[in-house]
């Protein structure tokens, strides 16, 4: 009896919490339901924390307009959010950064027929024509900046060590871009890993890379949350002088480095996680404005260096 | 048989069963030499150093696990236990700075911390298991959620960094050597002796035995099986403290990604080590070599392209299977 008591209680813990997160307007002139992927890693981190602040920023400037937030931790997951932002909240508009491309497509399709006004951030549907406006990220761009970078430091010759993120369509568009630019040259890459876009497996990867290969000009992190992983590493065998580093995105920590003209951190390439701050802000512009805003915009990946780091640098942000 | 006896050797039984005793040694040692044709800069001193200082945070959770799942419970919150309390530890650590500076004395204050939350840990996951009669399963399957969620919101979603300044204090906990040793070996090893003590020679550590072996011929010779079980899982959370006071100043960082999977390879490291999933029995030194070898997989594969990274997990999976095969093998 008493035990029952307790998980009652918490329960009703649970229950009291849960309708705090969700605030319901009932008068709400239009609701907007966005849907992201859970803070995994750091950039998804960012994408969270952007989303909240824009929604927050919004819900005090538009007060008859509602939003909800949705995290979800996987595709399968993120289905289901759409699926109940749709029965549940009727919102009017989505604003979606997907998981994956093609297991979204159809359930935003399905909105879409709907009558949902459909947003897309980053990633592409599988299927063109379905988002009504596509505020897209550049990881092929990413790939190729970082490629023109390091074949014109390295005069175009040299050897290099490569560690990837997750396995996944970013990830790849990413390596494919930077590979075919490197193809060309004389430089040598020695090998990859994946290092799931995470500070301890770059850390491990690289101690593992530095015991094997006796000469490494330039490490591609290509997030810099690896990045990070792999400086240490570095660091605790002392060979700082003998490469750089190339990470990605621009996390607060690099982007630092960058500005305080760190030898081993010269540059890197943004990828920034407010572009879902983008997405959601254009399309409340959409129905706040009285001109058509619709169409795609491109968040292009930049190359970040100490001359430009200022404008890519948040120091509140957790990424 | 007869001569044997004659020699006085009946004891010393070179069959089937010393082999299955010491399997996982001979798993170990084949892939050291394996690793060695691989590429020898795997014997290099730099590498033995990496290898060891890696294993000790799966090492030290794993000696943990293995007085759970002795005692026929199981944790699988330690890995998001380790992320929590790698973010608790940082917060309080970064908070204390303004007042207490950064010496050795707000690393004491966040080790002390550390030690504190893991045996709250510990005990949540044990007082529920025993005290609510819930399956050790249900409850860390439960925690697992809860800590890693608790660690993304502390976080908002991203990283929790430790003060530069207290980093270059704290540093040394991680990368120093001592006589060649780094520091987090030492302490591994250190644990390893204690908890093999504890689980021979103690009355704890034969109850544990006990519990896990016939859980209800246990309760009737009057062991204290409620206590006996709490104790294990307070065991566990404050070896996943000791780990994550080491794993700290690794990277000096915490986030949602930290200590992922790390639950599952405890387990693997246990049970690798002989130690029987449905508990009865087990052995520390076991679990010291399950999690060697487990790092020693990904130390391999990172030195060779032999193979495609693309098969990293098909290598490992076969590697954990055939290591758990060979000590039982043939067991009918």
């Amino acid at each position: 009896m008493k035990k029952a008591g307790i998980g009652l209680l918490i329960l009703a813990v649970i229950a009291v919490f849960g309708f705090m997160g969700t605030p319901v307007r009932a008068e709400a002139e239009m609701t907007f339901g966005i849907s992201i992927p859970a803070a995994t890693h750091g950039w998804t981190g960012g994408v969270n924390y952007w989303a909240e602040r824009t929604v927050e920023r919004l819900r005090f400037k538009y007060p008859d307009y509602n939003f909800i937030l949705a995290t979800a931790e996987g595709p399968e997951e993120q289905i289901n959010d759409i699926e109940d932002l749709y029965a549940i909240h009727n919102i009017d508009a989505l604003i979606i950064l997907p998981f994956e491309s093609d297991p979204l497509t159809n359930p935003v399709r399905y909105l879409k027929e709907q009558g949902v006004f459909i947003t897309v951030v980053d990633r592409g549907l599988a299927e063109e024509g379905i988002e009504d406006i596509y505020v897209a990220g550049d990881n092929p761009g990413l790939g190729r900046v970082s490629a023109e970078y390091m074949i014109d430091r390295l005069d175009g010759t040299g050897d290099i060590v490569v560690l990837r993120g997750i396995p996944t369509l970013i990830d790849d568009q990413r390596f494919d871009a930077f590979m075919e630019l490197v193809d060309e040259t004389d430089i040598n890459v020695l090998d990859w890993e994946y290092a799931h876009w995470n500070r301890d497996d770059g850390y491990e990867v690289m101690q593992d890379y530095l015991t094997r290969f006796d000469h490494i000009d330039a490490v591609w992190a290509q997030d810099d949350d690896i990045a990070l992983g792999v400086i240490e590493a570095i660091r605790e065998v002392g060979r700082e002088d003998e490469m750089f580093v190339v990470g990605g995105a621009g996390m607060v920590e690099i982007i630092e480095r960058v500005m305080a003209g760190d030898e081993l951190t010269p540059v890197t390439v943004s990828y920034p996680p407010d572009m879902i701050a983008a997405g959601i802000e254009i399309t409340v512009l959409h129905f706040d404005s009285p001109s058509p805003i619709l169409g795609e915009f491109i968040i292009a990946s930049e190359l970040i260096t100490p001359e430009n780091a200022e404008d890519f640098y948040f120091p509140d942000s957790p990424f | 048989m007869k001569i044997a006896k004659a020699f006085g050797l009946e004891d010393l039984k070179l069959d089937y069963s010393t082999f299955k005793a010491i399997g996982p040694l001979v798993a170990l040692v084949f892939l050291f030499i394996l690793a060695t044709i691989i590429n020898p800069a795997f014997l290099s001193a730099g590498n033995l150093r990496n290898v060891l200082a890696r294993t000790a945070f799966i090492g030290i959770i794993a000696v943990g696990s293995t007085f759970v799942i002795v005692a026929g419970g199981i944790d699988l919150s330690v890995g998001s236990m380790a992320a929590f309390i790698s973010g608790v530890m940082i917060i309080a650590m970064n908070s204390i700075s303004g007042y207490l500076g950064f010496g050795i004395q707000t690393v004491l204050v966040g080790m002390a911390v550390s030690v504190g939350v893991g045996f709250l840990a510990g005990s949540f996951n044990g007082l529920f298991v025993t005290k609510g009669k819930i399956e050790p399963f249900i409850v860390t399957l439960g925690t697992m959620g809860i800590f890693r969620s608790l660690v993304t919101y502390l976080a908002d979603g991203g990283t929790l960094s430790l003060d530069f300044g207290i980093r270059a204090t704290y540093r040394p906990v991680y990368y120093q050597l001592i006589l060649g040793i780094p520091v987090p070996v030492i302490v591994f090893a250190l644990i390893a002796i204690i908890s093999t003590i504890v689980l021979k020679k103690t009355s704890f550590g034969r109850y544990c035995l006990a519990i896990g072996s016939n859980y209800e011929v246990a309760k009737y010779s009057a062991i204290n099986v409620s206590r006996i079980r709490t104790m294990t899982f307070i065991i566990q959370g404050l070896c996943v403290a000791i780990a994550t006071i080491l794993y700290v100043p690794r990277l000096g960082a915490a986030s949602s990604s930290t200590g992922l999977m790390w639950e599952l390879e405890a387990i693997a490291a246990v049970i690798i080590g002989g130690t029987a999933l449905k508990g009865g029995y087990g052995r520390i030194w076991g679990t010291i070599v399950g999690a060697i070898i487990l790092t020693l997989i990904g130390n391999i594969l990172n030195l060779t392209d032999l193979v495609s990274p693309y098969l990293n997990g098909t290598v490992q999976g076969l590697i954990i299977i055939g290591a758990v095969m060979f000590q039982r093998g043939g067991n009918k």
